[in-house]
C-alpha cells in the first residue's frame, strides 16, 4: 500500500497501510479512545469513519475531551 | 447536616432536571483523583469539558474520560480557546460527536464561549451572536456564556440560547460579582413573562461567599471552575462551593430584610430598667 502525506493535527506525518479515517484513528493508537476527527476542517461523523477514505494532502483533526471550565 | 426540606422547584435547563444548581469545571485540578473527589464533593450533576486535539492521554496514560462518571454527570463540552464563531461552531460539532460516542445526555449541548482576546478572555459579542443562531440551527441547546451586558444577554436569548450564561467577572479572576446590578437588570429583562428561563452566573467567582451572593441575586445556577480547582485544597473548597450555592439559593427564596441605615433593636424596649439616653 502507498505511502500517504497527511497533515495530522498541525503536523506533517507520512503514513502507510492507511486508507479510511478508522484505519488512521488505529494506526495512531486511539482506537478505543472516544475520538472525533474533522477533515479538511469539515467533522466526518464517527459512524463515517470506516467509509472516508483519505487523499494525499489532507488534513485532519483528530480531538478528544480533556479538563476545562 | 439535617435541614427541613423548603419549597424550590428543581433547575431545569434545556429540559433536563437539575437537583444542584452547581455547574463545574473540570480543569485545572492538581491531578485527576483530586478532580473527581471535588467534582462528587460539589454535589454537581453537569461538568464542563474542553475538545484539544493535545493531550490525549497524559504522560502517565489516563484520559480525562477514566475520571468522570458519564453514567452519573451529564457533561457540556465548552468552546473554550475559540476567537471566531467559525472555530467556535466547528469545536461545537466535534464535542457533540464524541458525546454521541459515549452516548451522553449532553451530547446536544454546548457551552459556547467566542473570546476576543487572550489576555481579558472577554467575550467577542459579534462572533458569539452568530455562533449561537447557528448552532441553534444545527440543532445545538446553547449554553452561552456573556459579558454582563443585559442587552446582549437579551439578544442571546432572542437567538434561541437554552440558557444565558453572564460573567460575574473575568474568567479565572476570582473578582466575584463586579456588577450585581447588571446581573439583577438581566434577570428582569430575561424572566420577564418566562420565570424558569435560566440564567447561570459563569465564571470569576473566587470563593463561596462570591457563590452565595450571586445565588442571593437570583440567578438559577453558578457555573465555575478556577475558584475550586486552584484552591489551596480543591475538595474541601469544593464542598463549600457545595453549601454555598445551597445557602444562597435558600436565601433568595427566603426573601432578605431591607438594608436600612440606622439599627432595629431585637430585644423588647417595654420593661427595659435602665436610663435610656434621650428620653
Amino acid at each position: 500500500m502507498d505511502n500517504l502525506n497527511l497533515i495530522i493535527n498541525g503536523q506533517e506525518q507520512t503514513i502507510s497501510g492507511v486508507q479510511t479515517v478508522r484505519d488512521l484513528v488505529v494506526q495512531q493508537g486511539l482506537g478505543k479512545a472516544a475520538v472525533a476527527v474533522e477533515l479538511n476542517q469539515k467533522l466526518v461523523p464517527r459512524k463515517q469513519h470506516e467509509t472516508q477514505t483519505l487523499c494525499p494532502g489532507d488534513q485532519l483533526e483528530l480531538v478528544t475531551l480533556v479538563g476545562g471550565g | 447536616m439535617q435541614v427541613k426540606k423548603i419549597n424550590d422547584q428543581p433547575l431545569i435547563i434545556a429540559g433536563k432536571t437539575f437537583d444542584s444548581r452547581l455547574i463545574v469545571g473540570t480543569g485545572k485540578y492538581p491531578d485527576y483523583p483530586t478532580m473527581e473527589t471535588a467534582l462528587d464533593n460539589s454535589g454537581t450533576q453537569v461538568v464542563t469539558v474542553a475538545v484539544r486535539r493535545e493531550r490525549l492521554v497524559d504522560d502517565q496514560g489516563r484520559n480525562l474520560l477514566d475520571y468522570i462518571d458519564t453514567s452519573k454527570y451529564t457533561i457540556l463540552p465548552n468552546t473554550a480557546g475559540c476567537f471566531t464563531a467559525e472555530d467556535a461552531i466547528r469545536v461545537s460539532h466535534l464535542g457533540r460527536d464524541i458525546l454521541e460516542q459515549l452516548d451522553n445526555p449532553g451530547k446536544d449541548w454546548v457551552k459556547l464561549e467566542v473570546l476576543g482576546d487572550k489576555k481579558t478572555l472577554l467575550p467577542d459579542p459579534i462572533g458569539t451572536l452568530q455562533a449561537c443562531k447557528q448552532l441553534v440551527a444545527d440543532g445545538f441547546k446553547v449554553l452561552c456564556y456573556t459579558s454582563d451586558d443585559p442587552i446582549m444577554a437579551v439578544k442571546i436569548k432572542e437567538a434561541g440560547a437554552a440558557a444565558v450564561m453572564p460573567a460575574g467577572s473575568p474568567i479565572g479572576s476570582g473578582q466575584g460579582v463586579l456588577n450585581p446590578n447588571a446581573i439583577r437588570i438581566i434577570l428582569e429583562l430575561l424572566k420577564d413573562g418566562d420565570p424558569t428561563y435560566p440564567v447561570v452566573l459563569d465564571a470569576g467567582v473566587g470563593t463561596a461567599s462570591d457563590v452565595t451572593s450571586a445565588m442571593e441575586l437570583g440567578v438559577d445556577a453558578i457555573l465555575l471552575n478556577t475558584g475550586i480547582a486552584h484552591a489551596k485544597n480543591p475538595v474541601a473548597m469544593a464542598t463549600a462551593m457545595n453549601y454555598a450555592t445551597q445557602a444562597g439559593r435558600l436565601a433568595y427564596l427566603s426573601g432578605r430584610i431591607p438594608k436600612k441605615l440606622y439599627a432595629t433593636a431585637s430585644s423588647p424596649w417595654a420593661g427595659v430598667i435602665s436610663y435610656i439616653p434621650g428620653e
